[in-house]
């Protein structure tokens, strides 16, 4: 590039007021504009997204590009908004997206959560042992991924007590979950160690009905909706990720699912 | 460099075509062009898959019971699911983001915003446009490139642009940024907000498609090569 032309691009849109044209020929003219073509040409690259192989990877990698993110910037004190109990959505405009029509009540009587991996006391935990750790209840908002939101009256054990009942290696990074009726999850260990991140046995101050998750589910206002599994029938605490990661999780939705 | 007949600067050349001469006037630099057909490509991606993603529940009321808003056919959609309509969604936010960032950046650090953003003393300029264009009275005279009205839009459009990024972010972060949807008016008005900047861009691109379409080759080219033959805004 002639250098009396790129004094004169980058001055573009400066006040000025002399006007000293530079002069080409025919063949000066179409190599400018031979040139500025070529430089286009790198979005022609893009074409490559209209390949089904390619952007199937390409966008997948991006969702987990934007999980990384979240999960970088992801902030433990930051507190999900809570809710006075005239907010609360009516327990019957509570909506149940239930994985399947499992009826849980057989399982119930002799229910434990088999807890296993990285812990100190692996082994099955009952109900009362839970409910032994201090309670929490709380009205926060539930963020489906379809869109809709409501917000619910939930009550617990904080996950983070019961991972120190358990004896959670500090070096875990990850917790999955497996459910009685074969739904499963994993979180990262950060938002299980979140004081709003519940085991959760009540709502609405009422032991689980079988459709919101009895006898024990995950809830947490940290996440979308279909991280907070209902049925837990175990929990691992691991270091390293199983290759399917969460019913959805494995279908395409984000893993982080972090809001 | 030539003066535009409001006294912008822009760079011309003067060369022979066809044994004429003409002078070219440098409209868009690289960086506008660039950024303009990237944009262009994520918008229709983000577009698609926004409305793939909102057809999983096409209501801002209530889940139960639940009010369909709109039906939008299947064929409008990207991603075929609200899985991968999210994938799609999720990964051209960050090529919208940083193509809207770096343009946004090259006008504020360049002299260009002249050309594209409206400033208040044109603002007058605008109505003899619109009497123009919708009520068919003669066509003011061309200052510059852009006359106020397609400033208007210009200008318009990137704040559309803004305002999609930021209630997106909000929306995908409503417990991260809880201060900011609050200040919204609650998630549910964050998801109104994002669908509106949407319909503006909606609304945006036809218009603007058909007076690429009524104002000709040389126009167009223009936004490739960045160089306009014999433009009619420039002082004697």
């Amino acid at each position: 590039m002639s250098e009396s032309l790129r004094r004169l691009l980058f001055s573009q849109g400066k006040k000025i007021m002399k006007t000293d044209n530079l002069h080409l020929d025919q063949r000066g003219l179409r190599r400018i504009q031979r040139r500025e073509w070529l430089k286009m040409l790198p979005l022609a690259a893009l074409g490559a997204i209209a390949v089904p192989s390619v952007n199937e990877k390409l966008i997948k990698r991006g969702l987990a590009l934007s999980d990384r993110a979240s999960e970088t910037f992801f902030r433990r004190q930051q507190l999900a908004p809570t809710f006075s109990d005239r907010e609360v959505t009516a327990f019957d405009k509570f909506p149940i997206n239930s994985y399947s029509t499992y009826d849980a009540e057989a399982d119930l009587a002799n229910w434990k959560l088999i807890v296993e991996g990285m812990v100190a006391r692996p082994g099955e935990y009952t109900l009362e042992q839970i409910k032994a750790l201090p309670k929490q209840v709380q009205n926060v908002k539930h963020i489906c991924i379809e869109g809709w939101n409501v917000i619910g009256n939930f009550g617990g054990a904080r996950l983070a007590d019961f991972l120190q009942l358990v004896g959670a290696d500090p070096q875990a990074r990850f917790v999955e979950f497996t459910c009685l009726d074969d739904y499963f999850t994993s979180y990262d260990i950060a938002s299980c160690q979140h004081p709003q991140t519940l085991l959760c046995y009540e709502m609405y101050g009422q032991p689980l009905t079988k459709e919101h998750g009895a006898p024990l589910r995950i809830h947490t206002p940290i996440k979308l909706g279909y991280k907070s599994a209902k049925h837990l029938f175990t929990l691992r605490v691991s270091n390293v990720l199983s290759r399917e990661t969460g019913f959805w999780e494995d279908q395409g939705y984000s893993w982080y699912g972090g809001i | 460099m030539a003066v535009t007949k409001s006294g912008l600067a822009i760079p011309a050349i003067e060369a022979e075509r066809k044994g004429k001469h003409e002078t070219y006037t440098r409209e868009h630099p690289w960086l506008v062009r660039f950024t303009h057909w990237l944009n262009a490509i994520s918008l229709l991606v983000m577009t698609a898959s926004g409305l793939q993603i909102f057809m999983a529940f096409p209501s801002f009321g209530d889940k139960i019971p639940q009010k369909d808003l709109v039906h939008v056919p299947a064929v409008l959609g990207l991603g075929g699911w609200l899985g991968g309509a999210l994938q799609w969604h999720y990964s051209f936010a960050f090529l919208f983001t940083a193509t809207g960032l770096a343009y946004v950046l090259y006008l504020s650090l360049s002299g260009h915003w002249r050309q594209v953003i409206l400033q208040p003393k044109e603002l007058r300029g605008i109505w003899p446009m619109v009497r123009h264009y919708f009520f068919f009275q003669p066509k003011p005279p061309q200052l510059e490139p852009y006359n106020p009205l397609q400033k208007l839009a210009y200008t318009s459009a990137i704040l559309l642009g803004i305002g999609a990024v930021l209630t997106g972010i909000a929306l995908s972060k409503p417990v991260q940024f809880s201060w900011f949807v609050q200040l919204l008016g609650g998630f549910g008005f964050v998801r109104v907000f994002h669908f509106v900047a949407m319909a503006g861009f909606l609304a945006f691109i036809p218009g603007h498609l058909l007076m690429v379409a009524l104002h000709g080759w040389n126009n167009f080219y223009s936004m490739i090569i960045g160089w306009k033959r014999s433009p009619d805004y420039l002082a004697d």
